[in-house]
């Protein structure tokens, strides 16, 4: 087998110049202006709601703020980390939509539960608060 | 093989090789796998965005976000990770086209683009430490630094792999390994811009609506 012993590189290439799994990383100039472009507004609108306190309603800005940044992971995601179901045999999507499930309940279940904890504290007077270490 | 290999090598009068030579590297597993790094990440930062979620309002009679943070700043230091991610794609477009001054080129761009969020970052970490805004002065502070400061530390470590991979595109090419390692740093450096815009929603923009 090792009969060819020119440079190894090329044969390197020539046995995976085909690139199987690679053309997950591959993308085109249009893809990369495209989500540099989706990602500026993207982020100039939440910038300005804030800055120039836009809306009256802080719950509402907070809610599109959120609504965009996850429109704008989902572009990083497509246009400049080339996600599909296709790659590596769909193994990404997979791996990621675990990932996705575990930090869920990891954020949710936090919250949850130090919101009820907070809730259910005793409250502190403040003779216990100055004798606090 | 390997053995076939040594005794050829040592006919010719050459030094034994004692081990493999020709790597072989199934080529799909190693962005699979760099894949499920990115994850494991993607669950430290998780748990620094709980922890920032639980703690983010307990201020401990210290300065509020909206004392504190400087948001034109943030969007300028947003503006630096969002043009070095688009640099890395053009850097990686030169890769492919096999280009090497190019993809040199955009990935020194990219460091800079980068070099310039730290540098930001570090200064208004400076700045708040400064005005006694420092790590220990609430639970809020300390959740913020560690948040901010991983991914920070993220993205000095992403700079430091740029400039050892432009080193080694420098001396070898644009070889196969080289273009493997390329699209690893790829899928780090965009992944680090995903979890900025978490960053700058959510501990920046709501810290700031209170």
């Amino acid at each position: 087998m090792s009969t060819h012993a020119p440079s190894h590189e090329d044969a390197f290439q020539a046995h995976h110049g085909h690139s199987h799994g690679q053309d997950a990383g591959h993308g085109t100039l249009k893809s990369y202006v495209t989500g540099f472009v989706l990602s500026v507004i993207l982020t100039a609108i939440p910038f300005w709601l804030v800055m120039a306190d836009v809306l009256d309603s802080a719950l509402l800005t907070a809610a599109i703020i959120m609504a965009l940044g996850a429109v704008q992971i989902v572009v990083h995601m497509v246009f400049f980390l080339h996600m599909n179901t296709r790659s590596e045999g769909g193994w990404t999507m997979m791996a990621l939509i675990f990932t996705i499930l575990l930090v869920a309940i990891a954020l949710s279940g936090s919250l949850w539960v130090m919101h009820h904890l907070n809730t259910n504290m005793m409250p502190m007077s403040p003779e216990m608060m100055k004798n606090m270490p | 093989m390997t053995e076939f290999h040594t005794e050829r090598a040592l006919g010719e009068g050459q030094a034994p090789t004692f081990y493999l030579t020709e790597e072989h590297h199934p080529e799909g597993s190693t962005m699979l796998g760099f894949w499920l790094y990115l994850m494991s990440d993607c669950l430290i930062f998780a748990v620094l965005f709980a922890t920032h979620a639980v703690l983010g309002r307990n201020y401990a009679a210290g300065p509020s976000p909206a004392d504190l943070f400087d948001l034109p700043l943030v969007a300028v230091n947003t503006s630096m990770l969002l043009f070095s991610s688009i640099t890395y794609g053009f850097a990686m477009l030169a890769m492919e086209r096999y280009e090497k001054k190019a993809t040199l080129a955009w990935m020194a761009v990219t460091a800079l683009f980068g070099t310039a969020f730290v540098g930001l970052e570090l200064y208004e970490f400076a700045h708040l430490i400064h005005e006694g805004a420092g790590p220990q002065r609430s639970a809020f502070l300390s959740s913020f630094f560690t948040l901010v400061g991983t991914h920070g530390l993220h993205v000095t470590a992403g700079i430091v792999w740029m400039f050892v991979l432009m080193a080694q595109v420098a001396k070898r090419g644009l070889i196969a390994e080289n273009k493997r390692r390329l699209m690893c740093l790829s899928m780090f450096w965009h992944f680090l811009d995903v979890v900025w815009i978490g960053v700058f929603s959510f501990v920046y923009l709501m810290g700031v609506l209170g």
